[in-house]
């Protein structure tokens, strides 16, 4: 647990730099922690597991911001993974289907789950939905792997409004997936 | 869209994020809504002619001391309450220490007066305004401070709500003392304490509805 801990944390600072490769693999490594934590907590609701593992990665991705790296890694996802739970089972007005959900930090590492049921929600609908000059960037940049300079010539758009229309439209999506929009 | 895929989206394109978010933001909010709140006070309310003699009154500066330390602790508090996970437990106690040391003065000073001086203490010359007023000038920093809370990532909406009222009420307060001719701690104890908890309140009940994410 420890041990998931440091190598997370490792990850994620080396993310929060640029190194895109370490933060695939601390995403890809929260996406089974995640899910292993969520899928007990949501027993009752087995089906809607991957939408709030999902949802919570989107979550994490455009607060990453937030993480500081001399605060415990634990404290900060498990501080989000269970306000997105909180808030999902409010939409739900279903508190009854909550098992424990106000446990302690450090659970969210003692289990991990490779075993990804299919997401009900289909994000790249709701993506197809954000308008063009969000959408564009993210599907150039973000799918298709190009660069901004490449990214910012194919859309006409600057190199710093190809990045800003890519961190407002995957917060836009986090919004479409709350239904606010 | 698979969580694969998801993950993959995420972190293709990743780029450093830079850091110090959190002070960033508020250092940002503060220097655009603390000037407004001061020319606020001067055109509405007016700085007090007799600023250069009061600056010279132990209890003036005990005055302006209270609010800065409740700033202080505001700051702390909505920035805290901004990052998930990080710990309140330093809150109650940088809050509690200048209310309490404001109220142990009042004391003082009312089991120092003769019986019948100590509603003036209480009251002043400006008691039925100065709370009011404080919470109109919390106004600029309270929309700053919500804003800058909106775009980084508060898991306690009421409380973070709350955190920012005590921000832009304390600060508000401190930028009051530039016009407001009270010195009596009773007075202080009371109606800054008020004036403060106005926007306390709003924000606790705004914080649910504006701060989700």
């Amino acid at each position: 647990m420890k041990k998931a801990e440091a190598r997370l944390r490792d990850l994620l600072v080396g993310g929060l730099g640029g190194d895109a490769a370490a933060y695939r693999g601390f995403l890809k490594d929260l996406s089974a922690h995640l899910r292993a934590f969520l899928r007990r907590r949501l027993a009752r609701l087995p089906d809607e597991v991957e939408d709030l593992v999902q949802e919570t990665l989107l979550a994490v991705h455009n607060q990453r911001h937030t993480y500081d790296p001399g605060q415990p890694l634990t404290a900060w996802l498990h501080a989000i993974a269970r306000y997105k739970l909180v808030d999902l089972l409010r939409r739900r007005a279903r508190d009854d289907a909550l098992n424990d959900p106000l446990d302690d930090a450090l659970e969210l590492f003692v289990a991990s789950d490779e075993d990804a049921a299919d997401a009900r929600r289909d994000l790249a609908k709701l993506l197809a939905e954000l308008p063009e000059r969000q959408r564009m960037p993210i599907v150039h940049m973000k799918l298709e792997g190009l660069s901004v300079s490449e990214t910012a010539r194919r859309t006409g758009q600057s190199e710093s409004a190809v990045k800003v229309a890519v961190h407002r439209g995957l917060k836009a999506l986090a919004r479409k997936i709350r239904g606010a929009v | 869209m698979k969580t694969e895929e998801l993950v993959d989206l995420l972190a293709t394109g990743a780029e450093a994020v830079a850091p110090n978010a959190v002070r960033r933001r508020y250092a940002l909010a503060l220097v655009a809504s603390v000037p407004v709140a001061i020319a606020l006070m001067a055109t509405w309310l007016g700085v007090r002619p007799d600023l250069n003699e009061a600056a010279v009154e132990p209890m003036f500066w005990g005055k302006v001391a209270f609010v800065a330390l409740l700033s202080g602790a505001g700051l702390m508090a909505v920035a805290r309450l901004s990052r998930p996970g990080a710990s309140l437990a330093v809150l109650p106690g940088l809050l509690a220490a200048p209310v309490l040391a404001m109220w142990l003065a009042a004391a003082a000073a009312l089991a120092g007066a003769a019986p019948g001086e100590r509603m003036e203490l209480f009251l002043g010359i400006s008691s039925d305004e100065c709370a009011l007023n404080i919470a109109v000038l919390s106004l600029p920093v309270f929309v700053a401070a919500l804003w800058a809370m909106k775009g980084l990532a508060p898991t306690r909406l009421r409380l973070a709500g709350a955190g920012a009222g005590l921000l832009a009420g304390a600060v508000a307060a401190l930028v009051y003392t530039l016009h407001c001719p009270e010195s009596d701690a009773p007075f202080i104890g009371t109606w800054y304490v008020l004036g403060i908890l106005i926007p306390v309140a709003a924000g606790a009940l705004l914080g649910p509805r504006l701060l989700r994410w």
